[in-house]
């Protein structure tokens, strides 16, 4: 049982990499938009494709959270003690981001726009880099239970460059779905603004990813391990083919299925990572069994996830779908009859 | 008393108090917009559904626009709530380590239920302009259930706190033999989910409502005042006499299952029969009172009904054990002025229902509106009270009876708890400022837009604005509303 919430984790974790992963980018191609003129066409693209979407997307980071106490409560103990600082300005950022963002939509006026922008894009960068030194600090082994908060624990080889792979993945997965939405959205020109972007985006993963080689081979000896082999590093193989192919398909201008492959190139890393941090939730010191709740509550947890996806499932299937056909937009001006207010610049 | 004090101030550490009062300051802040996460949704249906079925535009114009503050103030509760669920983790790790398997389910429950509240709001904000109307609607009816459910989880969780169970412990104190459907199903959690979730109605329906209240007395007696004022403000008047019953078993349920707590809501220092009944006043650490109006019997016929009901009193149990004078006397005023809010609410809901039954209309008087002007932002700090009452009077226990807060506070250094709070309220401040800012520009610039049509009515029939379906960008009347709004809204936007 415990082993099966363990897999709900992982995946939830894979689904908030793509979903709010797709938003971080989003975010950070916002803030590499240029100035206001230069970025205007951008930013309105960014605003258009993630409103709808952009809440759904992060409550699946308070899922993440929820599963971990409940299922592993000693686990969520250890790393909220030693990672202190990083989640705690992670969350700042999520504040700053989600506030920036819902509040540039309805402000007129030039000035505060930019400064809720600001907020939105800036937090969208160092939002993602802190939660990736997180799983960097924890793949590791430097999360142990009783580890007191240190600087140590994110601020290290493997941390940093998790981040830095983090922001790296998101912005990839931001530009590949900036493509198909400028598609969507009838603005043509915006589709190789984005293409370009997606592919400087992948070279900077697979820098990054090369990298990462040396210096994580003896700082995280048993994560490395489990992703040169075994299905760690199949599943790591598959990732690099889809993200090949997404390449060729953003390359060719076919962008109906660059979607699916970046999000499967990003779902199948984190499968691997928890496929090789197996049989720990913290490694070396920490198992998914040892970790486990009671396991009355762990069943229970499998009753209300399965429920839940029920539930769930099907009104997110129609709203992704809706979304993809155009169906959701704004309200205007028009709708809710608005006026100018003087001072507005819009 | 004194050498208690010192031995308590020694075992407390030094990281307890930022980290309290940075808990205290992101829930105070977060439960300000619940109301509107919780009920909100369910208003703007009702006016919606009005609109629909009456083919009525300024229905449909009331619900388009509460629906654009409901996008900004959902995304505000969004991160806030993130940052809370962070928080458990920053601030209370021993809690969360040792309880979590324990009282964890019912967060698990409003994680997916507020999963799909987010998608069916984003379907209903997004779905105005070309969603055949009434699948657009019934899109949205779960939207007040899916919001209900997430409540119960919420609750679910809290009331386990007040009353924890479905647990045995072993030798070493740790939880073992959970039980969960024992653990959600609290004996406070009935209670005290209604009260919630009646609380969270009201609150929404007199905010709401009030907006329009001031724009009725600042002299736009239109329908469109008159709609906006009446479909929450009923919905709000006839749930306040509920929820003063709801509030009464609450307490009851606090008398029979937290007696310490209840001790210390009513300021109650020595077990006894006869206990008088305090309206304020103020309790001293060697058990007396000062200040306050004092009823004799009443406190022992409010509990059980009768005179001779023994109420425990705080000094039963250990000093350590119990909240402090201090922390009873702030418990006892948000209780007393939760209740005294809450009855001069009645009074205003009656005035309401006397005029409408009487006339069919709105009442007349000025004072009226005035009151019911102030009533949302009132009824917003009785949810604080409310709050405020369970957690100060819960105090020193985290987890009633099992752990003290000071067991559960993070290790992380009192220095970077107070720099983690001076961070949080700076922003936290400007986020709520800049809200409130963008909501009160929202409202300007339809009031500006309403005024212009108001002048543009006569050569413009009303009937060329279709409510449904895409149309081109620009509203024909604004450009004229321009020019004649801007010495409006100086006036106006105080």
């Amino acid at each position: 049982m415990a082993d099966l919430i363990a897999w709900v984790m992982v995946l939830a974790i894979a689904a908030y990499a793509c979903a709010g992963g797709t938003d971080y980018g989003a975010g950070f191609w916002d803030l590499l938009a240029g100035g206001a003129e230069r970025g205007k066409r951008p930013r309105w693209l960014i605003d258009h494709a993630m409103a709808p979407v952009w809440e759904v997307n992060n409550v699946w980071l308070i899922f993440i959270l929820v599963i971990m106490w409940t299922g592993f409560p000693t686990m969520f103990q250890a790393v909220f003690s030693a990672m202190w600082l990083p989640l705690a300005l992670a969350a700042v950022g999520l504040v700053l981001r989600g506030a920036g963002f819902a509040l540039r939509k309805p402000t007129r006026r030039l000035s505060r726009q930019r400064i809720y922008g600001a907020a939105f894009a800036i937090s969208s960068l160092l939002t993602p880099f802190f939660l990736g030194a997180v799983l960097g600090g924890i793949a590791s082994g430097r999360v142990e239970v009783g580890t007191p908060a240190s600087a140590d624990a994110w601020a290290n080889g493997t941390s940093v460059l998790v981040g830095l792979l983090a922001i790296a993945a998101t912005a990839f997965l931001g530009a590949v779905f900036l493509c198909s939405d400028a598609l969507r959205f009838g603005a043509d020109d915006l589709v190789d603004h984005f293409r370009l972007r997606a592919l400087i985006a992948f070279a900077a993963v697979v820098v990054l990813a090369l990298i990462g080689l040396p210096v994580t081979h003896d700082d995280a000896p048993y994560v490395w391990d489990g992703l040169t082999r075994g299905p760690g590093l199949l599943l790591i193989v598959l990732a690099a083919v889809c993200g090949l192919a997404t390449v060729l398909l953003v390359w060719r201008r076919s962008f109906g299925w660059s979607r699916h492959t970046s999000v499967a190139s990003v779902a199948l890393v984190v499968g691997a990572w928890g496929f090789a941090q197996r049989p720990y939730v913290l490694p070396t010191s920490l198992t998914v069994a040892e970790a486990a709740g009671a396991d009355h509550t762990l069943r229970w947890l499998v009753i209300v996830t399965v429920i839940a996806i029920l539930l769930v499932g099907p009104a997110l299937v129609v709203l992704y779908r809706l979304d993809t056909m155009g169906e959701l937009e704004e309200l205007t001006d028009a709708d809710t009859r608005a006026a100018r207010a003087p001072g507005d610049n819009l | 008393m004194l050498s208690t004090a010192a031995l308590l101030a020694n075992s407390t550490p030094a990281q307890l108090l930022p980290a309290r009062e940075l808990m205290a300051f992101t829930l105070a802040s977060h439960i300000l917009l619940v109301p509107f996460g919780v009920a909100l949704p369910f208003i703007t249906l009702l006016m919606h559904h009005r609109a629909l079925r009456r083919n009525d535009p300024v229905a449909l114009t009331l619900a388009r626009r509460w629906s654009a503050v409901m996008a900004v103030q959902f995304a505000v509760g969004v991160v806030t709530g993130t940052v809370l669920s962070f928080e458990f983790g920053l601030l209370w790790p021993g809690m969360m380590g040792r309880w979590g398997d324990v009282f964890g389910l019912g967060f698990g429950i409003e994680a997916w239920a507020f999963f799909l509240e987010a998608v069916l709001i984003a379907i209903y904000l997004y779905g105005w302009r070309r969603l055949k109307p009434w699948t657009h609607f019934w899109l949205a009816v779960p939207l007040p259930l899916a919001a209900l459910m997430g409540a119960f989880g919420i609750i679910a969780a809290n009331s386990w706190m007040n009353t924890p169970r479905g647990f045995r412990l072993d030798a070493q104190g740790s939880p073992v033999a959970v039980d969960v459907r024992q653990a959600i199903f609290t004996p406070m959690f009935g209670p005290e989910y209604w009260h919630f979730v009646v609380a969270m109605l009201l609150t929404a329906g007199y905010v709401v409502a009030g907006v329009y209240a001031v724009g009725w007395l600042r002299g736009r007696r239109d329908r469109y005042h008159r709609l906006g004022f009446t479909v929450p403000f009923t919905v709000a008047a006839i749930l306040t006499p509920v929820q003063f019953m709801l509030g009464d078993s609450a307490a009851r349920a606090v008398f029979h299952k937290q007696p310490i707590k209840f001790a210390a809501t009513e300021i109650v220092w020595k077990t006894d029969t006869h206990v008088p009944e305090y309206m304020f006043g103020r309790l001293h650490p060697d058990g007396t009172i000062s200040g306050g109006i004092r009823i004799p019997q009443l406190d022992s016929i409010l509990a059980g009904f009768s005179p001779d009901t023994k109420v425990t009193g705080l000094s039963s149990v250990a000093a350590s054990d119990r909240p402090t004078a201090t922390q009873a006397t702030i418990a006892h005023w948000a209780f007393d002025i939760m209740v005294t809010i809450g009855s001069v609410l009645i009074l205003l809901a009656l005035w309401y229902g006397w005029c409408w039954l009487r006339r069919r209309d709105l009442p007349r008087s000025r004072w009226f509106f005035r009151c019911a002007a102030i009533a949302g932002v009132a009824c917003l700090v009785t949810v604080e009270c409310g709050w405020i009452t369970t957690e100060v009077g819960r105090q020193p226990w985290i987890v009633y009876q099992h752990m003290r807060v000071s067991e559960a506070v993070t290790g992380t250094r009192a220095g970077s708890l107070w720099a983690m709070l001076g961070i949080v309220m700076v922003v936290y401040v400007a986020v709520f400022g800049s809200f409130l800012a963008v909501v009160l520009k929202m409202r300007t610039r339809w009031r500006i837009a309403d005024e212009g049509l108001a002048t543009a009515r006569a050569e413009q029939p009303p009937e060329t604005d279709t409510p449904y379906g895409p149309r081109s960008e620009p509203e024909p009347t604004t450009t004229g509303a321009e020019s004649g709004g801007s010495d409006r809204t100086s006036g106006g936007a105080s």
